[in-house]
């Protein structure tokens, strides 16, 4: 079988060129979907009949800690390819996922504690959830240091994939162990999964606007990757004719 | 083939005893983080309230976050010396398998502070109050607790052995990762604390060494010749 | 028996030696020499194993290095800048964890006999943060008349000590590379009795061509 097409595809130009044609559908996809998720989410969803109108932000909440938690999987992934077959690309793409999964992640906690003001009465409990999202992005917070404090390119590349995989390894322990203790300490606290079954006039909204987070995800990550490659590249022949040429025009 | 056999079990306890003889011979490594464990625990009161009932109802869970704070303190040095004169490299340049070096290492670290700490830690038990019931409990769990913490630390050591001032980044990459340690070892003492069984706390504990046993030779080992290379 | 094939390397983004090829056979000395920063220490680091950042191939009995590296280490012995010598421990109990690490198991007598040899009698039981630096790099090299190892790497062994200890290094080496041994070494010193096997170069003229850029083209998609 012939893999050719496949390095190409790693090689840091190709998904330059390739990316610049996928970006602005990318884009429009992405704003066409939150727009549509969010103003039918918050203008014309009903409201729930224990939490009035307060429940609006899961259309914010839920796709940011879906992503929160997402994210750091595909970075899992992208480590896996960083550390066996060593593609360049697998990195730029760790680099860049930490900084936007950690902002989703404490957009998670932020809207969580909006929410959590009407609903429990107080800005934060510590809940199950919660703390698993709290400690979730202290993982991230040390993958962001290490390859701060790292100097070698290459050998930052691969500390932070070690770092991420020993973080997957933990993070089911760490869930499980935040549950059990959770249990321990106080019987009944209020938990998101004991709500009743959502409303399809609820669900569908929460489904696009949840599509629309992943696409503005997908998004923002090709725009950091791209201009990642272009600071790591820039010695190259073919990034300094393409700021020859920006800058010709 | 002039390979013969590795003598890995020789060397294995071979380290061990050149860890150890460096760890008494400069006694500040044994002493410095017991101290640390005394005065941080001698906080907690200062800092809530000299109340007897109060303090004995948090009594398990600050031994334990202090016994926590004084492994994390230790571990940075733990292959920080071995980089600076040029051990490291011999240790990676080893015929033998680095996971099995880097198990000793964690093992004799274990070994020097880990031990003083359990052993410190009933007095300052006895200090805050701990109900007596509770003692077995305490002293198990940090039986369990302690090297499994050494084993966690010890990818974090690694991975930042070449940074300077790399302590509080260890601090950082390595406290999330400590949370379920802390779950389960005060979760013994304040099931001991309130008459309850332990023992599932305990199993945990357990189960999670074993795994630790098992995983974090590895990853250090990967951690070292990634960060040594560069 | 130890090969190099097109290596190169590149460091912080500053080509230090390519197209370097050249092969080791028993009974031979390479003697690397170059400026400072000129990469020595990085080929040699890059021969001992400790660094799997270059280009090319290394090839150890025919094969290539990162297939091999279980015989490999057995076989080499490494002698870095920082001479991985514990100031707590006593020359001896250095001697003793250093040849642990290799495989080998050494008799004191042994151990005290290697150190007469480096002029270290009578400072066996002193913990070695006592001696002087050149007695800290003598203990580390005192391990080279007891190793079975078939190639030396040494980086510079012939820094910070005195007439004596340069006239026994020379002899060792010179009794190894008669029993076919193999050494790798990066010194400025003229090897004067060994000189009929020593082989040469100068990293500089690896360094290609000058004013080329080796970056431009590099398309790859690879760490």
């Amino acid at each position: 079988m012939n893999w050719t097409f496949f390095h190409k595809l790693g090689s840091p130009k190709w998904f330059y060129h390739l990316s610049g044609k996928w970006l602005p559908w990318l884009g429009t996809l992405a704003a066409l979907s939150m727009i549509a998720g969010l103003v039918w989410g918050l203008l014309f969803a009903p409201p729930d009949y224990l939490q009035g109108n307060s429940y609006r932000i899961i259309f914010l909440h839920v796709p940011t800690a879906f992503l929160a938690s997402a994210v750091y999987l595909m970075m899992a992934g992208a480590a896996v390819v960083t550390l066996v077959w060593k593609v360049k690309l697998a990195d730029v793409a760790l680099q860049c996922m930490a900084p936007i999964g950690s902002s989703f992640c404490l957009l998670a906690l932020i809207t969580g504690a909006i929410w959590g003001k009407p609903t429990w009465g107080t800005w934060w409990v510590w809940d199950a959830r919660l703390t698993s999202m709290l400690i979730l992005l202290f993982l991230y917070f040390g993958v962001i240091a290490l390859r701060g404090a790292i100097r070698s390119a290459t050998t930052a590349a691969k500390a932070c994939a070690v770092l991420t995989l020993v973080g997957v390894v933990n993070i089911p322990i760490i869930k499980f162990s935040v549950e059990w203790w959770n249990t321990l300490h106080q019987g009944a606290t209020l938990t998101l999964t004991e709500k009743p079954a959502m409303a399809v006039q609820m669900l569908w909204p929460l489904l696009i606007s949840i599509l629309g987070f992943y696409l503005f995800f997908g998004a923002v990550l090709v725009l950091r990757m791209r201009i990642e490659i272009l600071n790591r590249e820039r010695r190259t022949r073919w990034v300094q004719k393409l700021v020859a040429d920006e800058m010709g025009v | 083939m002039s390979e013969g056999h590795l003598r890995g079990r020789q060397v294995f306890f071979s380290i061990i005893k050149r860890d150890l003889m460096l760890a008494f011979r400069t006694p500040g490594q044994v002493v410095n983080p017991v101290a640390f464990y005394l005065m941080v625990a001698s906080l907690f009161p200062l800092g809530i309230a000299p109340d007897k009932a109060l303090l004995s109802q948090l009594a398990g869970g600050i031994v334990w976050i202090g016994a926590l704070l004084a492994v994390l303190l230790s571990l940075d040095s733990l292959f920080r010396s071995d980089q600076e004169d040029g051990s490291l490299d011999q240790l990676l340049l080893s015929p033998h398998p680095l996971p099995l070096l880097a198990l000793a290492k964690v093992a004799a670290h274990w070994l020097a502070t880990g031990l003083a700490l359990i052993l410190t830690a009933p007095l300052l038990a006895l200090m805050l109050h701990l109900p007596t019931q509770a003692f077995p409990a305490l002293m198990l769990s940090l039986l369990l607790g302690t090297p499994l913490m050494s084993l966690v630390g010890g990818i974090g050591a690694a991975l930042t052995v070449r940074v300077q001032r790399g302590g509080v980044l260890l601090t950082l990459l390595s406290l999330p990762l400590y949370v379920p340690v802390l779950i389960f070892g005060t979760g013994a003492v304040q099931s001991a604390v309130d008459g309850m069984e332990y023992t599932g706390h305990l199993l945990w504990l357990g189960a999670l060494l074993m795994t630790g046993l098992c995983l974090a030779p590895l990853a250090i080992a990967a951690s070292l010749r990634v960060v040594v290379d560069g | 028996m130890l090969k190099l094939v097109k290596l190169g390397c590149e460091r912080d983004n500053r080509l230090l030696f390519t197209d370097l090829s050249i092969e080791l056979l028993p009974g031979q000395l390479l003697q690397i020499e170059g400026a400072n920063g000129s990469g020595k220490t990085t080929l040699l680091r890059v021969l001992a194993g400790l660094s799997s950042d270059y280009l090319g191939d290394i090839c150890w009995r025919g094969e290539k290095l990162s297939g091999v590296y279980a015989d490999f280490r057995l076989s080499t012995f490494y002698f870095g800048h920082k001479p991985a010598v514990k100031h707590e421990l006593t020359p001896i109990e250095n001697m003793h964890w250093r040849a642990g690490l290799r495989n080998e198991v050494r008799s004191e007598q042994q151990i005290r006999k290697a150190l007469d040899q480096v002029d270290l009698a009578g400072f066996e039981e002193v913990p070695c943060g006592h001696l002087s630096a050149g007695q800290q790099r003598r203990v580390a090299l005192a391990d080279l008349s007891v190793t079975e190892a078939r190639l030396w790497i040494l980086d510079e062994p012939f820094t910070a000590i005195d007439v004596h200890g340069v006239a026994w290094l020379e002899s060792v080496l010179l009794r190894h590379i008669n029993d076919d041994g193999m050494v790798v070494i990066t010194s400025h010193q003229r090897l004067r009795d060994i000189s009929g096997q020593v082989r040469k170069i100068r990293l500089e003229s690896f360094s290609g061509p000058v004013g080329s850029d080796h970056f431009a083209d590099d398309e790859g998609a690879f760490l």
